[in-house]
């Protein structure tokens, strides 16, 4: 995978997940009539606007009612149509998990679910709105294939490849527009991780996903500038885990780091030690970046990264204080 | 070896020949349009499924050792006017593009379903032995996609509704035109979940009238009486109050009535209103000793109580 070139230069464009994910649905709609998408009262929120505006009948507003957004989206898989029900994460899946678990997962319907709103950089709502359980609910369930794109861009062609794969999917995206930093060319696919800087000789591994990645880029260029070289491993699909990339740079480094807006139990961390655990590979550090056992608060973005240490600055404190020790 | 003989139905020629094939619906209107008359009354064929299934249910369960009696028995009448004159649907198929949907969505009952689904031909009735048993497609809840013949997967309820509305939205509002049918069962007790409500409030706001709910009230909860537990208010003015057509079916255990109320479906194209069938039937029916009574919601029936209900239900 290509880093953008502004990207790497320092002066990425920001762009929106959300608006990512709406633009590439309503292109996939108007070429596929099987394409429907539900909200519950945040169409204009979750990025589907323009898509409300053109598609009559095949935008399904249930209002502020989770429980039924989901088990409608059943229904219309049911009958084979390919639905997307997008809410906030707090919400959906926050709100209608048990839903999810027997009308989706167990009844084996292919309903693409959107969680928008997921992290701390929901900012000022404070922290009911913040989700940062959201992976930990959706990767228990069998069958559930979980996605967390970086970018605009891995959002939009996320997408596309939801509605291509038929499985039940997930997939979490920020409120803040984030840097950038896939080139347009890159291809992404369902069950891959990717390594998207590797320094010489590096030292440690930094695994992470989703709002993350963009920061943990970031910190890698410090690391490298205080002569730690290190492998960054972009982890956008959560389940189904990509083993050999991911323990292929660990057997590199043997210093594992994960990084995730989310909190550090249950999430993609939880993941990578499971799986480093029942591996042949034995780190001799392992430390999980995230949210400890904390909520969300008021704040911006910015101000909520520094404080929970997940900006770049403070990932590269954290990753310092680990390899010092 | 079970004392009951099944037999699917009643020799029926125009059925067989012209009815099935074109995926007519089983009614007195579909004979009167080809001049001939039933084979059978109606009403006597339902009974005489209805008797079946009963025994069916007892000694489903006995064998079981588990599972829910008392609803499963107080909804036979439904299944049996269902399968046996209202739902179109393919025998050879149960994914034949132009079925009627059935969704049930209190689950638990699903021992009348099974046992409806074996009386029409659709599932082995040997294969009713097994309910609830390792390795069985009749789970203790019903699984869609263990048996083909369900069209979701319930047993936590209140989520029946919501999915047949999505089906009945996607008939009525992207697909083709067509007069296809979505009927769901919900409980009275299941009216406590919110779920419901949601579901209820979009299926009058998008004019789901190819959706038909049969509520079954039968009073009676796990724990209690249903206005013990929570008490419903005016259902029908609830329901009416989110754009639904509300009929009462005074006794939901009486086929001629059923019939009746399922037949006023007919003709909703013209209409833009889901229907809510306000069905009252009488929990554990034809077993003196549970009806109306709410311990046998979910209760299993010992060695001698099956017998004493199979002799009730003419078993000797």
């Amino acid at each position: 995978m290509r880093l953008a070139n502004d990207f790497t230069q320092g002066n990425p464009v920001r762009q929106s997940l959300r608006h990512g994910f709406g633009q590439s649905l309503l292109e996939l709609a108007r070429q596929d009539e099987r394409i429907v998408a539900l909200s519950a009262d945040l169409a204009g929120s979750v990025g589907l606007g323009d898509f409300v505006q053109e598609m009559r009948h095949r935008y399904i507003e249930v209002g502020v009612a989770e429980q039924n957004l989901v088990t409608v989206a059943s229904g219309l898989a049911h009958m084979g149509k390919i639905p997307f029900a997008a809410s906030y994460a707090s919400f959906s899946p926050g709100r209608n998990w048990e839903q999810i678990r027997t009308s989706i997962c167990l009844n084996n319907q292919p309903v693409r679910l959107i969680g928008s709103h997921a992290g701390l950089n929901v900012g000022a709502d404070g922290a009911s709105h913040q989700m940062l359980e959201d992976i930990a609910l959706m990767r228990v369930l069998p069958g559930m294939v979980v996605l967390a794109p970086g970018d605009s861009i891995e959002a939009a062609q996320f997408t596309r490849l939801m509605a291509q794969d038929s499985h039940p999917s997930y997939m979490r995206l920020p409120r803040v527009d984030l840097p950038v930093y896939n080139d347009p060319a890159n291809e992404y696919q369902i069950g891959r991780a990717y390594v998207l800087r590797q320094d010489d000789q590096p030292v440690v591994s930094v695994v992470t996903t989703g709002s993350m990645t963009g920061n943990v880029l970031l910190a890698a260029q410090t690391l490298s500038q205080k002569g730690i070289a290190s492998e960054v491993v972009h982890v956008p699909t959560i389940k189904p885990l990509d083993q050999a990339t991911i323990l292929g740079s660990i057997g590199r480094t043997k210093v594992v780091v994960t990084v995730e807006e989310h909190q550090v139990s249950g999430g993609l961390g939880s993941a990578i030690a499971e799986l480093v655990l029942e591996s042949d590979i034995r780190p001799t550090k392992f430390y999980r970046i995230g949210v400890n056992d904390r909520f969300g608060q008021s704040g911006t973005a910015t101000n909520l990264w520094r404080h929970y240490q997940l900006d770049a600055g403070g990932i590269v404190e954290q990753i310092l204080a680990l390899l010092d020790n | 070896m079970p004392a009951t003989i099944i037999i699917n139905r009643r020799s029926d020629f125009i059925y067989d020949i012209i009815l099935q094939p074109l995926m007519l619906r089983r009614s007195k209107l579909c004979y009167n349009m080809l001049m001939v008359k039933p084979p059978v009354d109606e009403v006597q064929l339902i009974e005489y499924h209805a008797t079946s299934i009963r025994r069916q249910i007892i000694q489903m369960l006995a064998l079981a050792g588990s599972g829910h009696p008392a609803s499963s028995l107080g909804l036979v009448e439904v299944l049996a006017c269902l399968y046996f004159n209202v739902l179109r649907y393919n025998p050879a198929d149960p994914n034949d593009d132009q079925r009627d949907l059935l969704v049930m969505s209190n689950g638990h009952a699903c021992p009348v379903l099974y046992a409806t689904l074996a009386e029409a031909g659709l599932i082995d009735p040997l294969e009713l032995r097994h309910l609830r048993q390792y390795g069985s497609r009749l789970q203790g809840h019903p699984e869609r996609t263990r048996l083909p013949w369900l069209e979701t997967t319930s047993g936590p309820l209140g989520e029946g509704l919501s999915q047949a509305a999505g089906m009945a939205y996607s008939l009525r509002h992207l697909d083709s035109p067509n007069d296809r049918r979505v009927y769901c069962i919900v409980s009275d007790g299941e009216l406590d979940e919110g779920n419901i409500w949601e579901a209820v409030m979009f299926a009058g706001k998008y004019h789901l009238a190819n959706l038909v709910t049969i509520v079954d009230c039968n009073d009676i909860q796990l724990s209690g009486r249903v206005d013990q537990i929570m008490p419903l208010g005016d259902l029908a003015q609830r329901w009416r109050a989110a754009g639904w057509r509300v009929s009462q079916v005074t006794d939901g255990n009486d086929a001629t009535e059923l019939l009746t109320a399922l037949g006023n479906v007919q003709g909703s194209r013209r209409v833009s209103k889901p229907l809510a069938l306000l069905t009252h039937t009488c929990p554990g029916k034809g077993v003196s000793f549970m009806e109306h009574d709410y311990h046998w919601h979910g209760r299993p029936l010992s060695e001698a109580e099956a017998g004493r209900a199979l002799a009730e239900l003419g078993v000797r």
